[in-house]
């Protein structure tokens, strides 16, 4: 096989496959040598593979290159900024990944004994009663390895408590238009149904709208506050009220608690349960989709049908009560991904109860700032400019009148000039949605920047919209063929991976 | 203010462009009844004090580099290349964004696309994702996509899977509606044919099959299918993914999913989380697989890349109509497991198995020797077994905790066993002398007791 060779740009350039650089005879790893006696490991051949396993046989070296050179085909947080709404992609602390990779955390199997985890359920008590304080709740479960799992114990508790109270017809769900797919999704796995409801013309809930919905089947409502389009539900309380004297439950979708932390406590606002993205609020990183973590908190009432075992602590001392005896759910072999909350502890301790309500002023004041920049300057059009807090919904409709490109030209192009494109096409009820948040994490310098691309980038729809049509052009590759992968779907390697 | 950038004159500034004066008034829309003055926490610290609180927890605990530890059930002590560890430290594996900007993720794509076919030839199905939480939502996943394409409401499990699986299965197949049967243990400690039929008619849509199952013995796969099949049951096989180096592959014996936890495959365990799911399934099966799945295609250009494919099942298209609602997986697991694959290759991996077969087999031989000290079940094992004690197992437990030794879990009441039980594995790491103390420990304690 001979290589192209042509001097080439420094940066990105595409990489093989792993699987076609295997040769023959190379090792990276060996074994630990067996020094006791020769002993028969033989197993019947009917439980035994025809076939050994065929993989690429790589050095050391070759693996780590090969993985490096994959490594610099993306975009990360410490490369630009991801100016990407509901996802909130701040700095992820390197500090928090030192206090993860802890031995005397990192090596505890999920069997030990309470004697050897004492240091660890200690952490583990801290960031619940962290999490409670910040929500304003009385219980918190740990265990949901992500926001999606976080939603279906949160509604499986409200679904524990109607049942418990001898009302199984309830399982009608409120969920508002502008929601999540995952909400609708994880009611349904619940074994509860979800209910759309249209959000007001100004983007929010309107309380008629809700009190029309409700009835003797209502199990609850599903809210994200803030809600999607970077704007508080302002008549959450009367909301609550409502739903509440209609015997149901309210949950709250916490995807974007960096907008009020330490500003108001989902408790007050009238919510029963509330689920934190660790991996957004709380910094831990995206890992280029997880592990993340998502926590749930819930009020007292509540409590009992939280997943087992819980921590309880005397005199110093931890326990893990099993609540032998009562039906309690559960969602994971074992406390749910540890090593994320870990990380969280990590970063709230850091921040202290004044720094993570700086963080909210400053997610709040980067998006106003840049909410403001866009609009007066009329590079991007928000139906509502006069506000928000830590993000802003913006539609691409005039740039698809006037210059003929979609959101999805426009967020191409960025691609090209180094930043990540923002959410798009979400939420659903914002034709041409562009959602945008910079995270407090971003400088004005960054934000001024921003700014500038994207009155480059309207300047080119202007003058040639092709220029956008075809972006990205800088990136390692061009926009893909999606059609194609999902006709002929080439989802594994097929080939033999070891040359002689 | 730590990771935030702005000075007093940015804000200054910032606020000015705005048209406010005050920060507060960036959230005047929040209703007063709602507010609160501040979170009751204690104030920011350095990152030194951090580390110094966070080192003095860890400190208080002990894992398995303090102990030597032959604990399993699912979370093994296998090694972990350093080369794995430093590529998932680079900020362009840790901190990137889900690929669905396929031009900037094509780092990300690919080692899912890797990892995807890592999957599909340990387990011989053709059609895998990029990661479930953990083996067992993993298999509930499973047992769902399953479930929905033969329409069918029951579900059989053997009385020797997981216990914790079996919660976790529980848990969703109630709010399914879907009824639980149990096909029970033989004498020699595997599931057999008679006793699955048994359970088996026409409402029953799947069947799990967990090999090694919990009490770490070799399941006959090929029979259990052949029964399965019989009712037009679809086989849902739980797999330890390194017994895969030797063992007949899910694909071998028809199963139609298979699912696994693939922590021994470089993950620090971390008391249980974040661990690492896999699932893989058939080709008719590839519009109802759960989660991301990467494809290979081609740019404009007629450049190879990668994109996230198949997305009309996912719940952001779906919504109430998905048949799971994951989003998050645990990407970056998967990407030290890649590695970690990468480094074992073709000969590391088969040497992987053999080198834990080894170890398996040694450590029966040593312990057996220890007067009263017997193995309840005939079945063959791959890395794992049940030693039956002739002093209750949670005491010699604890007793071998004081000779530095995790020494298995005790398994009373799990797949009837009862208290004199005692679930042992061993990995590629223990060494000879490791097992020779183990033998000696357990010989200590039954002669202390006589």
């Amino acid at each position: 096989m001979s290589a192209n060779v042509e001097p080439r740009r420094w940066g990105a350039s595409l990489e093989p496959n792993l699987f076609e650089l295997g040769r023959d005879g190379r090792r990276a790893t060996v074994m630990p040598a067996w020094d006791g006696d020769p002993v028969d490991v033989t197993l019947p051949a009917a439980y035994l593979r025809t076939d050994p396993c065929d993989l690429p046989s790589l050095s050391e070296p070759e693996v780590m290159r090969h993985y490096t050179r994959l490594s610099n085909l993306n975009h990360h947080i410490e490369r630009g900024m991801y100016p990407l709404g509901s996802c909130t992609m701040k700095y992820n602390p390197r500090l928090n990944e030192v206090v993860a990779a802890m031995p005397g955390f990192a090596d505890l199997h999920p069997e030990q004994d309470e004697e050897d985890i004492q240091g660890l359920l200690c952490a583990l008590n801290l960031l619940q009663d962290a999490l409670c304080r910040i929500t304003g709740f009385d219980a918190c479960s740990l265990v949901p390895a992500a926001g999606a799992q976080g939603e279906f114990l949160g509604m499986h508790v409200i679904r524990a408590l109607h049942l418990a109270n001898g009302e199984p017809h309830r399982v009608e769900v409120l969920i508002p238009d502008s929601a999540h797919g995952t909400n609708p999704a994880s009611v349904v796995l619940t074994g509860m149904k979800p209910l759309t409801i249209a959000s007001g013309v100004d983007g929010r809930l309107d309380p008629e709208v809700v009190r029309a919905a409700v009835g003797p089947n209502t199990a609850g409502i599903m809210i994200t506050n803030p809600n999607t389009l970077g704007l508080f539900e302002t008549d959450i309380v009367e909301v609550a009220r409502i739903v509440h004297e209609a015997g149901g439950r309210l949950y709250m979708d916490g995807a974007n608690m960096n907008a009020i932390l330490g500003k108001a406590h989902p408790a007050k606002m009238g919510f029963d349960v509330v689920h934190l993205n660790l991996h957004k609020t709380m910094s831990t990183p995206h890992g280029g989709g997880g592990p993340g973590a998502g926590p749930i908190c819930v009020t007292a009432e509540l409590a009992p049908f939280l997943p087992g075992p819980t921590i309880v602590e005397a005199d110093g001392v931890f326990h893990l009560d099993d609540h032998e005896g009562e039906c309690r759910p559960a969602i994971h072999a074992y406390q749910g991904n540890v090593g994320v909350c870990l990380r969280a502890l990590a970063y709230i301790l850091r921040l202290g109860g004044d720094g993570l309500e700086r963080v909210a002023e400053r997610a709040v004041l980067n998006a106003n700032y840049l909410l403001r920049r866009v609009v007066d300057e009329g590079l991007l059009q928000v139906d509502h400019p006069d506000g928000c807090l830590h993000e802003f919904i913006a539609t691409g409709r005039d740039w698809k009148e006037a210059y003929g490109v979609r959101t999805l030209d426009v967020a191409k192009r960025l691609l090209d000039y180094g930043v990540h494109a923002p959410t798009i096409y979400f939420p659903l009820i914002v034709e041409e949605a562009m959602m945008i948040e910079p995270t407090e994490t971003e400088s004005r310098e960054t934000l001024d920047e921003f700014v500038e691309i994207l009155r480059a980038v309207r300047a080119e729809a202007a003058a040639d919209p092709e220029i956008l049509h075809r972006a990205p052009v800088h990136t390692p590759v061009g926009r893909m063929d999606e059609a194609r992968a999902a006709r002929q779907p080439d989802l594994s390697w097929l080939g033999p991976c070891n040359c002689g | 203010m730590p990771y935030t950038p702005h000075t007093e004159s940015d804000i200054r500034e910032m606020l000015k462009t705005i048209g406010i004066a005050d920060v507060d008034e960036l959230f005047a829309s929040l209703p007063t009844e709602v507010r609160i003055d501040g979170l009751e926490l204690p104030p920011s610290l350095s990152e030194e004090e951090v580390l110094r609180i966070m080192s003095g927890l860890a400190g208080l605990n002990a894992g398995q580099s303090e102990y030597v530890s032959f604990l399993g059930g699912g979370v093994y002590d296998t090694s972990s290349p350093a080369a794995a560890a430093a590529i998932v430290s680079r900020s362009e594996f840790l901190t990137a964004y889900t690929p669905y900007q396929p031009e900037v993720s094509q780092g990300t794509l690919q080692v899912i696309y890797e990892w995807q076919t890592f999957i599909s030839r340990l387990t011989g199905l053709p059609v895998s994702n990029a990661s479930m939480y953990d083996g067992a939502t993993a298999m509930v996943e499973g047992v769902l996509m399953a479930l929905a394409k033969t329409r069918r409401k029951v579900l059989v499990v053997p009385e020797t899977l997981n216990p914790r699986y079996l919660a976790v299965l529980e848990t969703h197949m109630a709010c399914e509606q879907v009824e639980i049967r149990t096909a029970a243990r033989g004498d020699d400690g595997a599931t057999s044919a008679a006793s699955l039929r048994e359970v088996l008619d026409d409402s029953v849509g799947v069947v799990v099959i967990q090999n090694p199952n919990y009490l770490g013995c070799l399941e006959r796969c090929d029979e259990l299918a052949e029964a399965a099949a019989e009712c037009g049951a679809l086989v849902v096989a739980g797999v330890n993914p390194v017994s895969l180096s030797l063992l007949k592959t899910p694909g071998e014996y028809g199963a139609a999913v298979a699912v696994g936890e693939a922590q021994p495959l470089g993950i620090p365990p971390t008391w249980g989380g974040p661990l690492l799911g896999f699932l893989a399934c058939s080709d008719d099966l590839k519009r109802q697989i759960p989660g991301r799945v990467v494809g290979r295609t081609e740019d404009g250009q007629g450049r190879a890349g990668y994109v996230l494919t198949l997305q009309t099942r996912e719940q952001h298209i779906r919504r109430e109509k998905a048949t799971s609602n994951i989003c998050s997986n645990q990407g970056l697991n998967m990407c030290r497991a890649t590695v970690t694959m990468a480094m074992l290759g073709k000969g590391g991996f088969e040497e992987l198995g053999r080198a834990t077969r080894i170890r398996c087999e040694a450590l029966k031989t040593e312990v057996t020797a220890v007067p009263g000290v017997t193995l309840p079940f005939v079945a063959p094992v791959f890395n794992e077994f049940v030693l039956r004690l002739p002093v209750p197992a949670r005491e010699f437990t604890a007793f071998a905790r004081q000779k530095g030794l995790l020494a298995g879990i005790p398994l009373d009441g799990v797949a009837g066993c009862g208290e004199f039980d005692l679930l042992v594995a061993v990995t590629e790491k223990r060494t000879a002398e490791e097992i020779r103390h183990y033998a000696r420990v357990l010989l200590d304690f039954v002669e202390e007791e006589d």
